[in-house]
């Protein structure tokens, strides 16, 4: 009877104990990319490669799923604020929320499982062919020349992403309030230019979607990297590339969210 | 021949992305119109500020003509030192008149500008001098019931007589 | 003919965790010839060639590699020989994302200078020596696995290294993919003047390439020779090697308890 209940408690400690190890793993790992970032950005063409990879390939999604986030943010703000007559803060309510919340997080959340889970798979791949260690014992450190691209070239698209992600929002936004629903096409815009602030709004969500595709493409980077070098492991590691980004995009946004917008209006 | 494909496609992405974000600085954000090169600041004090926050806009004539940058509490004389920062188009009389107003009912405050007719302007770091506080809702309630209640114990006591 | 040793390994021992993988190896690999390494599956044939390359260090003893220990080295000086060195990996290890030029051209792009026409023309010529020039525009995914192999193969020759390592070079391929590689593999080493070792358990194979063959069982070295000496051997375990005879000194089951107890015969009975 009791067994099984002490095997499971075995087996917790056995998963705490592993994570903490992962996390040590995982720490030195991301130092050991800072370190050896110099070569990436000394042969910037192999960044250029990946930005194609990671930026290009993921705008098709950023840009739908911007335009359709714009299009309801619109639809719903104007049907909440028509109640109290208000609905030509529609286009605040709009940039507000793209440039503050959804831009960058949307934008990250996409980009983790849309170029994030690719990465993982490709550098996991990597692994189980035997090409990073096939690199290895051709002194060229794999870190340097395949992790390291990836990563900068994450780093570098995710706040472009999330720009473009808000900007085809608000034209979104527009679509449904003013062409669609009437609203005024002067009060829109000019309640919008009102109520957003360049430095605490728009600068902001330009650093908070910067420390997602940090946070999100040294995930991905590691969770290839760290991947069982087998089929299962490396489709294991996908999905945890995806879960654990997402949790992190959503846990760091609460963070910086509470720095960023307290005690401002 | 596939490398310069990519090249270009990697620079129409980061032009895009360059552009999304000027379109957020100056179209979303309106930068440029409050930058710190092309603006000045005044101060006023004020007794009770209400519920005014920093970077409400000040208006004059419904106009937005700048943004309060600070509100501190002074130990001196004991009100509120809110610190704006206005347009450098914008020139105000000496002798203009600061209150603190409410947009609407519940709406959210704001500074309100109404110039007077003094020949020379407001310069950077200068003093409005005339103020008028924010009209709080509480106050005015209290006021209201204040009244009603003193109204109907002088009926009352009226009827008595 | 005195030839002298590239590589010396002395008292070799490894092990992963608690799992002692190799216990004392001694083996000398002379230079300019094909030295072939077998043993059974798992027996720790690719783990030596990770201890040779130093991408794993020994538990005890040493792999001394033109004069150097190689556990010894800082990762400087460890890059830089492995430079001289180069490995084929089992399924050839082909980068993916790279055309078949550029597979060939990554180590010269990584480590020199050169100028386009320069590597355009060494990488030809390196192609041209394993009979792919005209698939250098392939990718990988379009290789048929011999042909893989072969495009690894001159990847690994493409900065004229000293020592080429194979492990496992002739696992799933066809019997006229598997001759080419192995000729490949004679002739590359005698035309270049490097040195090879072979890690596999294709038998006739390594006995018709190779200069000297030692065999590793149970983590030591079981036995070693020429291959005539090997074919004509009298040793139980080499014969059993050299013939695939499923009953000998290594066993077919893997150690257990007794086959009855397992079952819990016995228990049922009572």
């Amino acid at each position: 009877m009791s067994k099984p209940i002490i095997i499971n408690i075995q087996d917790i400690g056995h998963r705490v104990i592993e994570s903490i190890f992962r996390l040590g793993r995982a720490s030195r790992f991301f130092l050991l990319l800072l370190l050896k970032s110099g070569m990436s950005l000394r042969r910037f063409d192999l960044v250029i490669r990946e930005l194609y990879f990671t930026g290009v390939l993921s705008l098709i999604i950023i840009l739908i799923s911007g335009l359709f986030v714009g299009m309801v943010l619109g639809l719903q703000g104007y049907e909440t604020l028509q109640k109290y007559g208000a609905e030509s803060a529609i286009g605040a309510l709009v940039a507000l929320s793209l440039v503050r919340e959804l831009g960058p997080v949307v934008a990250a959340l996409l980009f983790a499982s849309r170029a994030g889970s690719a990465i993982t798979a490709e550098i996991g791949l990597m692994k189980t062919t035997e090409q990073l260690e096939a690199m290895g014992m051709m002194a060229v450190d794999p870190i340097a020349r395949v992790v390291a691209p990836r990563f900068w070239a994450g780093v570098i698209s995710m706040p472009f992403l999330a720009a473009i992600f808000s900007a085809v929002g608000v034209f979104g936004g527009y679509l449904v309030a003013v062409v669609l629903v009437g609203v005024d096409d002067g009060s829109f815009w000019s309640q919008m230019q009102s109520m957003v602030d360049f430095r605490y709004d728009i600068v902001n969500g330009i650093i908070k979607s910067c420390i997602f595709g940090v946070a999100v493409t040294a995930v991905a980077v590691f969770e290839g990297y760290d991947a069982v070098p087998t089929a299962q492991g490396v489709s294991g590691a996908t999905t945890r590339t995806v879960v654990t980004s997402s949790l992190v995009i959503l846990g760091l946004d609460f963070i910086l969210t509470s720095f960023m917008f307290r005690g401002v209006s | 021949m596939q490398r310069t494909m990519m090249d270009l496609w990697v620079g129409l992405f980061v032009m895009a992305g360059i552009g999304a974000l000027l379109m957020l600085a100056l179209k979303i954000g309106n930068l440029g119109t409050y930058s710190t090169a092309q603006s000045y600041t005044l101060v006023g004090n004020f007794e009770n500020i209400g519920g005014l926050k920093i970077r409400a806009p000040v208006k004059s004539a419904g106009v937005v003509v700048g943004r309060v940058l600070d509100i501190q509490f002074s130990v001196e004389t004991f009100d509120a030192v809110v610190t704006m920062q206005l347009d450098n188009r914008y020139k105000f009389p000496k002798d203009t008149f600061a209150s603190i107003l409410t947009a609407g009912l519940l709406g959210e405050q704001y500074v309100g500008l109404a110039a007077g007719g003094d020949e020379a302007p407001l310069k950077n770091g200068d003093k409005i001098m005339k103020t008028n506080s924010a009209i709080v809702l509480e106050d005015i309630i209290g006021q209201f019931l204040f009244n009603k209640a003193s109204e109907n114990s002088t009926s009352k006591s009226g009827g008595k007589e | 003919m005195l030839t002298d040793t590239l590589i010396e390994i002395k008292e070799l021992s490894f092990s992963y965790g608690n799992r002692a993988i190799l216990k004392g190896i001694n083996l000398t690999v002379p230079r300019g010839k094909v030295v072939a390494i077998m043993g059974g599956s798992g027996c720790g044939k690719t783990t030596l060639l990770r201890l040779i390359g130093g991408s794993v260090t020994p538990s005890s003893g040493h792999v001394m590699l033109a004069g150097q220990a190689v556990h010894k080295l800082n990762r400087n000086d460890l890059f830089l020989m492995r430079r001289k060195i180069s490995m084929l990996f089992q399924f050839g290890a082909l980068f993916t994302d790279l055309s078949v030029f550029e597979n060939v051209a990554f180590q010269i792009r990584e480590h020199t200078n050169f100028p386009e026409s320069i590597i355009r023309d060494l990488v030809l010529m390196k192609l041209h020596a394993v009979g792919l020039r005209g698939a250098h525009n392939l990718m990988p995914a379009e290789l048929s696995g011999g042909m893989a192999r072969r495009v690894a193969l001159a990847r690994s020759i493409a900065l004229d290294p000293m020592l080429v390592m194979y492990d496992e070079p002739f696992t799933g391929l066809d019997p006229i993919s598997l001759s080419v590689i192995g000729n490949l593999i004679r002739r590359l080493t005698d035309a270049l003047g490097m040195t090879s070792i072979l890690v596999t358990h294709d038998v006739q194979e390594s006995l018709k390439i190779a200069d000297y063959i030692y065999f590793i069982s149970e983590g030591v070295i079981a036995a070693h020779g020429t291959p005539a000496e090997v074919r004509s051997s009298i040793s139980p375990f080499v014969h059993q090697f050299v013939h695939g005879e499923e009953n000998g000194p290594v066993p077919f089951h893997y150690p257990s308890g007794t086959y009855a107890g397992d079952l819990s015969l016995g228990n049922n009975f009572v």
